[in-house]
């Protein structure tokens, strides 16, 4: 078998007295998409927060890319190619569309120590940013200021900023929360697109979404791992049944 | 995915349409005017604006400094007079010991105020929020205690500075001591804090301290260490402040702890904050109006404060954005 790229072992991460991540083991292949699922509250925010370095783990190991990243800082970890989306959209929302990309791409292209040149007329900026732009579907939203794009419109430039910082993997929480059926469908494709490029961890509350794209799936429940594998084995695991995929039937 | 690019794409402001709105027209008439302030005033028979004018653009200066790193990075720091108190300082002390070189003097009081910032900034930067304030205060305050304990030079009464610094190129002399001389220094020097400001803020690290003040989860999760850049921002900043204090120093002839006590950083956050934070030309605007105000209010009734303070309420309150917000409101100028 290949050699992982994400490979977590024994993650702990708990809030007072409640674990929110429970010793998680997590082996992700280069190339795959692998779900995370899990009822609300589960740990699977947590878990992406931990895997980012926003929040330090207690307990547990990560290696990423050959390196152990347990100790790095969150935007070390970006510059190691590991890029992750916010499930509630985090973007700045006082600037453009095009604005937010670029500053991705300015990351991604080594120090900002330049105090000089003006960056916003900068094309060694400006042309990826716009290119992302375009591949996410925003291309003609591209001078409208973040914060007054529409909700889904804000999720596609959510993607573009990941995108932007030149990831090897993606570490995306729910990219398609609060979307349209439409919108959702468009995203769908789009990231099967991206498979072609990226290894991905998704968090998707979309079982039909999930089971469409994802090679494996992992369920969390309690911030416990309670089962892993191919959608066919997840849909007939007794466990999972029980624990997430009973309630939504139930529903 | 894919949707036509638009052929035409929006730069960044021009020349042109900056003219065009109101604050920036406001700012650079208001420039003209201190620019002509020392022939005018004299021939209106109110040489005594001269003066004035010449205290308000040293005020400008250290408000434009604070601005980049409180309008434009949201570091709120309530000891940023500290850095007028230190330029002045070196500048005073050395006079006091008779080295009068500017060449000497004014590097030094900017280096000196450049490692300061280093120092109070990684330490205070490691916090966030009212935390932020208290420790760039008590670091303030600190010095401004020191000040005052040191009898050498002047303790509390302050230090007379008798030779403006010296500035021989061999083949000319910048001759400090010639009030004209140093009025259109300082004026220079404004037009200059505000340009430095203004390429900053638009550049890549512009970018990046604008970014951390708006979303900082968002910056370190695209892969920017803000910390190291904000301090960055902090000691630039520090440096500029010190300009402002060594202009000062020379100008008023005269370096005392005062300059460097806390209400005189506070009135530098209500410059910034009456002007616009995060605007450029937000600080000249804040300082005319808070110094000018203070002066003819201040002519009117010893009890100027219960007018003064009531009008900064009002300001904060009812207009977002400050003076630069209101000049755009009157203009019709939406964004931002
Ligand atoms: N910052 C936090 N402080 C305290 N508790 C938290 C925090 N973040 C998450 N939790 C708790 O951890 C558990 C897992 O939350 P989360 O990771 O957001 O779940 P999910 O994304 O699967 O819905 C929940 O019980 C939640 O209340
Ligand atoms: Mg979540």
């Amino acid at each position: 078998m290949t050699e992982p790229l994400l490979a977590v072992r024994g993650l702990c991460k708990s809030f007072g007295g409640i674990a929110a991540t429970d010793n998680v083991d997590l082996d992700i292949t280069p190339g795959e998409i692998h779900a995370i699922i899990g009822p609300n509250g589960a740990g699977k925010t947590t878990l992406i927060n931990v895997l980012s370095g926003l929040l330090p783990s207690d307990a547990g190991t990560i290696h990423f890319d050959h390196a152990n990243i347990t100790r790095a800082s969150a935007p070390a970890r970006c510059r190691r190619g590991l890029a992750r989306s916010f499930q509630i959209t985090s973007i700045f929302r006082n600037v453009s569309a095009l604005d937010n990309v670029a500053l991705a791409v300015q990351s991604a292209a080594g120090h900002s120590f330049r105090l000089w040149r003006p960056a916003r007329r900068d094309p060694a900026l400006r042309g990826p940013a716009r290119a992302l732009l375009e591949r996410v579907g925003l291309a003609d939203r591209a001078t409208v200021m973040a914060g007054n794009l529409a909700h889904g419109e804000q999720r596609q430039l959510e993607i573009a900023i990941v995108l932007a910082t030149r990831p090897k993997m993606l570490l995306l929480d729910e990219p398609m929360a609060g979307m349209g059926i439409e919108e959702s469908e468009r995203l769908l494709h789009f990231l099967r697109e991206l498979k072609e490029q990226y290894t991905m961890l998704l968090i998707e509350h979309d079982m039909d979404a999930v089971f469409a794209l994802a090679d494996r799936i992992t369920v969390l429940v309690y911030g416990r791992v309670i089962a892993t594998g191919t959608p066919q084995e997840i849909r007939a695991n007794p466990d999972v049944r029980r624990a997430y995929l009973g309630d939504e039937a139930a529903a | 995915m894919t949707v036509e690019t638009p052929a035409t794409v929006p730069q960044s402001p021009r020349l042109t349409t900056r003219l065009r709105d109101a604050r920036t027209s406001v700012a650079l008439l208001l420039l003209a005017i201190a620019a002509i302030t020392p022939v005018a005033a004299p021939a209106l028979g109110q040489p005594f604006y001269v003066d004035v004018t010449a205290r308000i653009m040293i005020w400008a200066i250290a408000a434009t400094s604070l601005n980049l790193i409180l309008g434009y990075g949201g570091m709120v720091s309530f000891g940023h007079a500290v850095y007028l108190g230190i330029a002045g300082y070196t500048v005073g002390i050395l006079a006091f010991d008779n080295i009068t070189n500017g060449f000497i003097q004014w590097p030094l009081a900017l280096l000196i105020c450049g490692l300061i910032a280093l120092v109070f900034g990684a330490i205070s930067l490691r916090t966030k929020g009212v935390y932020f304030i208290m420790i760039t205060l008590a670091f303030a305050q600190m010095l401004f205690f020191l000040g005052i304990s040191v009898e050498k030079y002047g303790s509390d009464d302050g230090l007379l500075i008798f030779t403006r610094s010296e500035f021989d190129f061999g083949f000319a002399e910048l001759d400090l001591s010639d009030a004209t001389t140093l009025y259109y220094v300082i004026w220079i020097l404004l037009i200059g804090s505000v340009y430095l400001s203004h390429r900053i803020v638009n550049s890549r690290f512009g970018m990046v301290i604008q970014g951390a003040m708006a979303n900082e989860t968002r910056m370190q999760a695209i892969g920017v260490p803000t910390y190291r850049y904000r301090l960055t921002a902090f000691v630039i900043s520090g440096m500029m402040c010190g300009v402002a204090g060594l202009l000062s120093a020379n100008f008023e002839r005269f370096i005392s702890p005062d300059v460097m006590n806390w209400p005189r950083s506070g009135e530098l956050i209500v410059m910034v904050v009456l002007g616009g934070m995060g605007t450029l030309f937000g600080p000249i605007l804040g300082s005319v109006a808070f110094l000018l105000l203070s002066e003819i209010l201040s002519t009117w009734t010893e009890h100027w404060h219960l007018i003064f303070g009531p009008f900064l309420v009002l300001v904060v309150l009812f207009a977002r954005g400050g003076l630069s917000g209101i000049l755009d409101r009157l203009t019709g100028r939406a964004d931002r």
